[in-house]
């Protein structure tokens, strides 16, 4: 019966977001996702369930979000990357170099968590400015410039770990990824942490436009004044921060660091997201909650696949549909044959 | 003109230096590396990543990205596998895979170019298309056991250099796929519209030049050769697999920028894609040969000759630009 509540509830929240969101690019993610989920309460039996065993809640709706939450983090950085024009596909191979950078730190040094963890975000910001090195100093496009360590992080962080899943058994890098808050997972905290940090730093500052500004034309905005080379360089450094943050909620998932499969395509997830969200591949506009939607989006979409008892190989196919659904929906020259509805509303 | 020729050949001509350094290091580091059969094993491994390497590169040199190349390799093996395991004839299955992968790049590149969507996006949905049809075709790997591979492929269309060594027929085929896209970029008109498109394609637009057409048969063009690295996969491997060749994109590329391609577009030489994919066979090789050097190595130095050969790049595009 409360939860039968909570669900209504969770409809109304819902449908005043969308009410809220109407108008904006993020209302169209957001309408997906709500008919998705619709479709799962309707067809999928328990998958609005919730239930609160020891003081933590469970439930489909819950497992979404918290396994969402690691391309929730990437597709962040991702995002303001997208927006000066660029693509970073390292993120996935900085996640296994932060994974593998903690556990060692923790396992074979000794150290204290929370150094294991400073170090990590260390490398893993180290990782971002090689890759802005690359981008804003060298001019070398985003492409490849990201793709050297796409290639060799993850050579990289097999060194760090011997070529072994390195297990640690610490509360604190546990806690990362497994960890309650308030009876929600913390990685959901962790998430919204970053994005409120993450929106006050782009959207209360100056800093957001002069993201959109390079991303529109690097030359003119350079007119402008906009130290282009600095913001460049700093949406990767603050990308491979992301990754830092999303590495070592991989590691604590699993309380070890896994060189081999850490992240792995999650580059390409947290492109998706990014995309999904509304946020254009030739940059220039960037919406933050969109991304973190279209990451929602893609982990229900799993989700649901996986209830349908479709395997994980063939669910591919409709995340592919989704990429190229939502690619269309952005295309000017789609766009333009399809039927004009403010047109009629202007007549 | 002179200036254009040396922009493009300096890249090629530092791969090859230092796809002889590695194989010169190889030969004086272990004694049986220099052998005849590492050599053509060399060609032989690596003919369905060279020939997809092609693909990638005319894709590259048009200014465009391919990232469906891993999962079209894999899924015209496994359509392969599957329909000679039913009983079609091995030619038809083969003409079938490859008709499949021309018209999946023929459709990848017509979203690209019709819709004007980012060829990134496109063919990463590729990615995922493909790899999601080749478990629908069959969920686990299936070995290929015809006479038609057992003997006429793998004893027949061999060409025997002594009695216990002979070239195996991918490596004939990767040969062959090198001579003919080199023609193909060189000397006919479709290779020059790629060059001019990808060096700006507004200008190769205004001088009204098919930019459209010529799109739409790269792709094709690459899916047609991802599918043939498939169908020559399958020779080597007699099976197909589903789950196989994850992330062959990337060393398709890679071999392709150290090849001499630029990812800016206009600039690529197939043959160097041919260097740049033995230089991945070699640090392959002598990493199995040292034995006691662990893989993760192959992917730093991949990454490292990437790096080395990206800022080279960079460097004669800026000087040449300079002058």
């Amino acid at each position: 019966m409360i939860f039968a509540i909570g669900t209504l509830f969770f409809w109304a929240a819902f449908a005043a977001a969308l009410w809220a969101a109407r108008g904006r690019v993020v209302f169209w993610p957001l309408l997906a996702l709500g008919l998705l989920l619709l479709f799962d309460q309707a067809v999928i039996p328990g998958f609005f369930s919730l239930e609160a065993r020891g003081g933590h809640l469970y439930g489909a709706r819950i497992d979404i979000l918290n396994e969402g939450a690691k391309v929730m983090l990437l597709a962040l950085g991702m995002t303001l990357v997208i927006a000066t024009g660029g693509v970073d596909l390292s993120v996935g191979a900085t996640m296994a170099i932060a994974g593998a950078v903690a556990a060692q730190c923790v396992v074979s040094a000794h150290l204290p968590a929370l150094l294991g963890v400073a170090a990590a975000l260390g490398v893993a910001i180290l990782a971002g400015a090689w890759n802005g090195l690359l981008v804003a100093v060298l001019r070398i496009p985003p492409i490849v410039a990201t793709l050297i360590l796409m290639v060799a992080g993850r050579g990289v962080a097999q060194l760090i770990t011997g070529g072994q899943i390195i297990t640690f058994d610490n509360a604190l890098l546990a806690y990362l990824g497994n960890g309650w808050l308030l009876g929600l997972p913390f990685t959901l905290a962790l998430v919204l942490l970053a994005f409120g940090v993450t929106a006050v730093l782009v959207r209360r500052t100056a800093l957001g436009l002069f993201i959109e500004a390079i991303g529109d034309s690097e030359t003119a905005s350079r007119f402008t004044g906009i130290p282009a080379p600095t913001v460049k360089f700093f949406v990767y450094v603050f990308s491979g921060l992301c990754a830092g943050l999303a590495g070592l909620v991989a590691a604590g998932n699993i309380r070890g660091a896994d060189a081999n499969h850490a992240g792995l395509t999650l580059e390409l997830d947290a492109i998706i997201a990014a995309v999904v969200g509304g946020t254009s591949l030739t940059g220039g506009r960037f919406y933050l909650a969109g991304a973190l939607i279209g990451a929602l989006l893609m982990q229900t979409l799993t989700t649901t696949l996986y209830a349908l008892n479709v395997s994980a190989d063939v669910a591919t196919v409709p995340k592919a549909l989704v990429i190229l659904i939502a690619c269309l929906l952005q295309s000017p020259k789609f766009r333009a044959r399809l039927p004009r509805r403010r047109e009629r509303r202007a007549s | 003109m002179k200036r254009h020729l040396t922009q493009q050949q300096i890249p090629v001509a530092a791969s090859g230096v230092v796809l002889a350094l590695l194989y010169g290091s190889g030969c004086a580091l272990f004694p049986r590396f220099g052998s005849l059969r590492v050599l053509i094993n060399l060609f032989g491994d690596n003919a369905f990543l060279g020939i997809a390497a092609v693909g990638t590169t005319f894709v590259i040199i048009s200014g465009g990205i391919d990232l469906s190349v891993g999962s079209l390799v894999a899924f015209a093996g496994i359509l392969v596998a599957q329909l000679v395991a039913q009983g079609v004839a091995p030619l038809a299955a083969l003409a079938l895979a490859l008709l499949f992968g021309a018209a999946f790049g023929a459709l990848m590149g017509a979203l690209i170019h019709f819709f004007e969507l980012p060829p990134f996006l496109v063919t990463l949905g590729g990615m995922f298309l493909a790899r999601g049809l080749s478990f629908v075709v069959r969920a686990e790997s299936l070995a290929i056991t015809h006479p038609f591979y057992d003997s006429f492929i793998a004893q027949t269309l061999a060409i025997p250099v002594s009695r216990r060594l002979s070239i195996p027929f991918t490596a004939i085929c990767l040969v062959l796929v090198v001579i003919a896209a080199t023609a193909l970029a060189r000397w006919t008109r479709f290779g020059r519209n790629v060059y001019a498109i990808g060096s700006n394609e507004a200008s190769a637009r205004l001088m009204g030049l098919p930019v459209g057409s010529t799109k739409v048969l790269v792709y094709t063009l690459g899916g047609l050769l991802s599918a043939l690295g498939g169908c020559v996969a399958t020779f080597y491997m007699q099976s197909g697999n589903p789950a196989s060749f994850v992330g062959l994109e990337l060393d398709a590329i890679a071999a392709a920028v150290i090849g001499g391609a630029m990812l800016r577009g206009g600039v690529g030489f197939i043959p160097g894609t041919l260097v740049g994919v033995l230089i991945l066979g070699v640090i392959q090789t002598l990493i199995t040969f040292q034995g006691d050097l662990n893989t993760w190595w192959t992917r730093i130095i991949i990454g490292a000759l990437l790096f080395a050969f990206i800022l080279l790049q960079e460097m004669i595009s800026r000087f040449a630009r300079r002058d």
